[in-house]
């Protein structure tokens, strides 16, 4: 059934910015959005030195834990009828000279997790960078959702608490959520394969 | 609440994983930067949910007109060889991917990007950015026209050379099918001590390399290069809540 070889990935080189710059594409949803906040952090190497080439992505859903997307499984478009009002639910961030990201955005809602539960609001997260030869895909988490972190089946599926801290930003005292990113060492995050 | 979100979804489509020997190590040595930025430590198997099987739907306001033709936009037209790169872009079943952003961006013909961390003395090109966008059509099709780009210096190792390339970023249907890659020329001289290029398994190297297509040339105008892009196929699988 398949047919044709899937083109290997490259890095994205020292020189994204120039392909990979959309003005606004931190904005998941506009300055002023009610309960919007930023979510941010840095991006870092091995030892401990900021990746100012890189870009973080991130893809999420809505409050209500709808996603921005016509499900079109081989050929058949589903109504997404939730996702009015232009939620996108993509954001994109370069990283700068201090390996920094940041992405305003809404915490999703729950998303179901196919097995008649759910997963805690998370978002899915594309990391690239100069020297990643493919991105890395990791998640992030919130926090303050206690119950529903403890219940997710992808947080609960990891070894210990070291690695599922790896994945939840914490409360920044300024109405938003910090998380670091380490693509080596002691507090590597925890990558997944999809 | 949110459940009722899926009904009428009778399958969510499930992403095969490309075969081994398909990407590139994360860890590459001969390529430098890969050593303190690979992560080290086993990739945890993400089963695809929801999350995973949507992605972004994106055009409106990224793609502008023009912003598939590199040659333009400028008082005069860029130095070099002035080229037409097209194809289409599919999963590994054959099916097109029709309506999705392609992003593209490259040094100019003398092979130095507009870009504040290229310095090497080669000239920067008043009439030529770099950057290309396009939305594929609906078989799938896409189409740039640019100028050849140089091979640049780089200090991976003594005497390094990238071929030339164009990077390429495509994002398909879904999260599971993003890919960023790089578009070569055929034939290049300096494949053999690029390690960005050889870091691919070999019997996927050539799946990089543009070919050039004579039917698609423009005769008296442009040479064209012909470039499809694969990108990971998909099966439907029944939703497991509905049994
Ligand atoms: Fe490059």
């Amino acid at each position: 059934m398949t047919g044709l070889g899937s083109t290997p990935s490259q890095t994205v080189g020292p020189f994204l910015s120039i392909g990979m710059t959309w003005e606004g594409g931190e904005y998941v949803v506009p300055d002023g959005a009610p309960d919007a906040f930023w979510i941010h952090g840095r991006l870092l190497d091995g030892a401990g030195d900021a990746v100012p080439d890189g870009v973080i992505e991130t893809w999420q859903a809505d409050r209500s834990g709808a996603f921005g997307h016509a499900l079109t499984p081989l050929g058949s478009a589903v109504e997404n009828v939730e996702n009015v009002g232009g939620f996108g639910g993509f954001g994109r961030s370069l990283t700068g000279p201090d390996g920094q990201y940041g992405v305003h955005t809404v915490k999703p809602g729950r998303v179901d997790d196919g097995h008649g539960g759910f997963q805690a609001p998370h978002l899915d997260v594309s990391v690239l960078a100069r020297g990643l030869l493919h991105r890395v895909i990791t998640r992030i988490y919130f926090a303050d959702e206690v119950e529903g972190n403890a219940a997710d089946p992808v947080l609960s599926a990891l070894p210990d608490d070291h690695a599922r801290s790896t994945l939840i930003a914490q409360l920044d005292g300024h109405g938003g959520y910090a998380l670091d990113i380490w693509l080596q060492g002691v507090a590597e995050t925890v990558f997944f394969t999809v | 609440m949110s459940k009722s979100r899926l009904s009428g979804v009778a399958r969510l489509p499930h992403y095969r994983p490309d075969p081994a020997g398909t990407h590139p190590p994360l860890l590459s040595p001969d390529y430098a930067s890969t050593q303190l930025r690979a992560p080290l430590k086993a990739p945890v198997d993400l089963p695809q949910r929801l999350t995973e099987v949507t992605g972004p739907v994106l055009g409106d306001g990224l793609v502008r007109p023009g912003d598939a033709d590199l040659t333009r936009g400028y008082a005069e037209e860029p130095a070099g060889q002035r080229i037409i790169v097209s194809g289409r872009l599919l999963d590994s079943d054959g099916r097109t991917i029709p309506h999705n952003l392609v992003e593209i961006w490259q040094a100019n013909a003398a092979g130095r990007y507009r870009h504040d961390r290229d310095n090497w003395p080669a000239p920067l090109d008043p009439n030529f950015d770099g950057m290309g966008r396009t939305l594929t059509d609906a078989e799938g099709r896409y189409s740039f026209t640019t100028v050849k780009p140089g091979a640049y210096p780089w200090r991976n190792h003594h005497n390094a050379w990238r071929p030339a390339h164009i990077h390429f970023s495509l994002f398909g249907r879904s999260f599971t099918q993003r890919l960023v890659t790089q578009m070569y020329f055929p034939d290049d001289p300096l494949f053999g001590q690029d390690p960005i290029f050889n870091s691919v398994p070999e019997s996927a190297r050539q799946r990089m390399i543009a070919n050039l297509s004579l039917a698609d040339t423009r005769p008296d105008w442009a040479l064209a290069f012909r470039f499809d892009i694969v990108l990971r196929g998909s099966v439907a699988t029944p939703l497991e809540s509905e049994g």
